[in-house]
């Protein structure tokens, strides 16, 4: 018999206020635990590199709707770039792969955003060391589509299921005629991907009405190339001859006879573009986005700059604001525990007295009622972060399917290292009184009362 | 020699700074293995003296022996753990902790001492004075006779050398009060240790050999004896 097992029988005895004193511990421990899990889960979702490029591309505009946009889907594009400039681009030494996105649309159903993209995207890894499972084919047609995991399972589609897209977005009703094959699913990564259905970028080009006016396109060259006239030229000669093909098909006593003009390259956009430079010159990557800096054409962003300065600057306060909370809760907790074992000091007076009779020392009974705190504070701390640990796992599937997060309760967060010294010192804070008031018990005192 | 008590003197500070003297004994003794009850009156300092031999309080001055060390010259964590290892006690109110069977009771006096506890001993203890079959049972599920044989037990689970008694008996009927003191002195005989019962009721001081009245010995006069002297 030590003294843990002596301050247990004790705690038994008052099995009720010691239940709701632990249980105040656990439940703040469990909030902690989380929010530790939900925002672990949000931290690894927006820093991790959760694209396998070293640069998007995108019109100058803010960086951090661009990666929202291109990466994480959830905000609508800004503008967009000439198709000749991601030509252009792959032509550059520094540039390894350049993958074209062109978004805005969604799915009919579920809404789920649409991205034009070439199979390279599905070739490279999407995130560092991480590749597509794919179960099914590859794109081959024109209305061929992938879709992701999340989408599969909300929307029910699977191989062969054939939708329609909106254009423009949710509010849009604006259904494009087309009709899309699903040929392709994505096993899930946990990224923006298993939300996403990837159409051929080719099939996204012939969707009726995503062709702009040709007057606009030629503005927004003009623009675009104002200080390159070479390539101004040579895109203004692709929308001649692209113009007179028009109007000499119009021209024709049977137009629908004729087969519709190809467009040109020039006519085509991409709303951002994904740039793996080489890896054995990482440089490449920061001279490049500082060149486009300069110019007025587009900007690169890091992938992870942006989103890091959002989460220290919002989401990791919101979440060292809730941490902060769950830390007073638990400090509350503390607070009753200290009333609960210095109340019970007076009815305990002559208990402690007997055990001094019997030999124990005041070191004994300081011992005891610390450890009394102890187990109050480490037991309802250690069930608080089962609990929470518990709830995690059994509502992570329901989280993953809601929100596309990936939680993976099993995963520590590393302040939940300092839990329990924090708890033992919380132990120690609110049972010394109590614990002195034992140690200064006068024995014989307590005997007579 | 079990006990022995010389130039005891205990006086208790008066809230207007005077003291009142409570005990002044120059010489008490008790043999190993003897038995002797105490008797005096309420409030003539038999509790106070009880606790001076336990090492609860200490004395003015003089010197409580036990087993051959000075109870009253050691420091307080030495006296806690040999009080522990060298005397049991037996309160009037048994005094059981109510979060405890009966066994852990018991195994309570042994936790103390520093030597570990002994759960056969314990065992053997509570089968000793009947109670084997009731070891697990928490003390308000047991009758005041089963209560106070616990704290028989208890008194002796460390081998103590010393077992004192503050009236045992006076909160159980006259029917089990005989079984009682019967028990304390028969298993305080079977393990040869040394039993001094404070008792104010003569009936029960009259069950043993020797019988010392406290205010035959007790001269708490003597306490003030120095400070009349210096006057």
């Amino acid at each position: 018999m030590n003294l843990l097992t002596i301050a247990w029988k004790s705690l038994r005895q008052r099995r009720l206020a010691s239940s709701l004193t632990a249980l105040s511990i656990a439940l703040g421990v469990m909030l902690m635990v989380l929010v530790l899990v939900i925002f672990g889960a949000v931290n690894s979702a927006f820093t991790q590199r959760s694209v396998g490029y070293d640069l998007i591309i995108g019109p100058k505009g803010s960086e951090l709707q661009l990666v929202l946009s291109a990466v994480y889907r959830m905000q609508p594009p800004i503008e967009n770039l000439p198709y000749p400039y991601l030509e252009q681009l792959r032509k550059d030494r520094r540039v390894v792969s350049a993958v074209p996105l062109a978004f805005g649309d969604v799915t009919e159903q579920g809404d789920f955003p649409i991205v034009g993209t070439t199979t390279e995207y599905f070739e490279n890894e999407y995130m560092p060391g991480q590749k597509f499972m794919i179960r099914g084919q590859r794109i081959g047609k024109l209305f061929d589509a992938i879709i992701g995991a999340a989408v599969a399972r909300e929307n029910g589609w699977d191989l062969g299921t054939s939708f329609s897209i909106v254009h423009g977005g949710a509010e849009s009703e604006d259904v494009h005629d087309e009709k899309f094959t699903v040929v392709a699913v994505l096993a899930p990564t946990g990224t923006a991907n298993d939300r996403t259905v990837f159409l051929n970028l080719q099939g996204f080009y012939a969707i009726a009405g995503h062709e702009k006016p040709i007057d606009e396109v030629e503005k927004r060259l003009r623009d675009f190339y104002s200080a390159d006239p070479e390539r101004l030229a040579a895109s203004l000669q692709q929308l001649q001859q692209y113009r007179e093909a028009i109007a000499a098909r119009a021209a024709a006593p049977d137009p629908s006879a004729l087969p519709a003009p190809v467009s040109p390259e020039a006519m085509k956009e991409v709303t951002a573009i994904l740039v793996r430079t080489r890896p054995e010159t990482p440089f490449d990557a920061i001279s490049l986005s500082a060149e486009l800096k300069k110019g007025i054409q587009a900007m690169a962003v890091n992938p992870v700059r942006p989103i890091q300065r959002l989460m220290s600057g919002l989401i990791g306060n919101v979440q060292k604001a809730l941490v902060v909370l769950t830390v007073i809760i638990i400090l509350v907790s503390g607070v009753g525990i200290f009333v609960s074992i210095y109340n019970s000091m007076s009815d305990r007076r002559r208990e402690i007295g007997i055990m001094r009779a019997l030999g124990a020392g005041r070191h004994h009974v300081f011992g005891i009622v610390l450890a009394e705190s102890a187990l109050l504070c480490c037991g309802g701390g250690l069930a608080g972060w089962l609990a929470g640990h518990g709830l995690a796992i059994a509502s992570a599937p329901w989280v993953i399917r809601q929100t596309g997060l990936l939680i993976n309760p099993w995963a520590l967060n590393s302040l939940e290292v300092w839990l329990f010294p924090i708890l033992a010192g919380l132990a120690v804070l609110v049972g010394f009184l109590p614990a002195m008031t034992a140690y200064r018990t006068d024995v014989a005192d307590a005997l007579a009362s | 020699m079990s006990l022995l008590l010389e130039k005891i003197r205990k006086s208790y500070a008066q809230p207007g700074g005077e003291r009142l003297p409570v005990l002044g004994i120059e010489h008490y003794s008790l043999a190993q293995g003897e038995q002797a009850a105490l008797l005096g009156s309420s409030g003539g300092g038999k509790t106070t003296l009880l606790n001076i031999i336990a090492g609860i309080l200490t004395p003015d001055s003089g010197r409580v022996i036990i087993d051959g060390r000075d109870l009253a010259a050691m420091p307080e964590v030495v006296r806690d753990r040999y009080r522990a290892a060298k005397i049991g006690i037996v309160f009037q109110t048994f005094n059981l902790l109510p979060a405890f069977t009966a066994l852990e009771n018991v195994l309570l006096g042994m936790a103390f001492s520093g030597r570990g506890v002994d759960r056969g001993f314990a065992r053997t203890l509570l089968e000793t004075v009947g109670l084997g079959h009731r070891l697990n049972h928490s003390p308000k599920r047991l009758s005041v006779g089963e209560q106070q044989r616990v704290a028989v037990a208890r008194a002796l689970a460390n081998r103590p050398v010393l077992l004192l008694a503050d009236e045992p008996t006076a909160n159980v009927d006259p029917a089990n009060q005989q079984k009682i003191l019967d028990l304390i002195r028969n298993t305080c005989r079977e393990h040869n240790v040394s039993l001094l019962m404070v008792t104010h009721s003569l009936e029960a001081a009259g069950l043993f050999s020797r019988v010392d009245r406290l205010q035959d010995f007790n001269h708490p006069e003597l306490c003030r004896q120095p400070q009349e002297q210096s006057a």
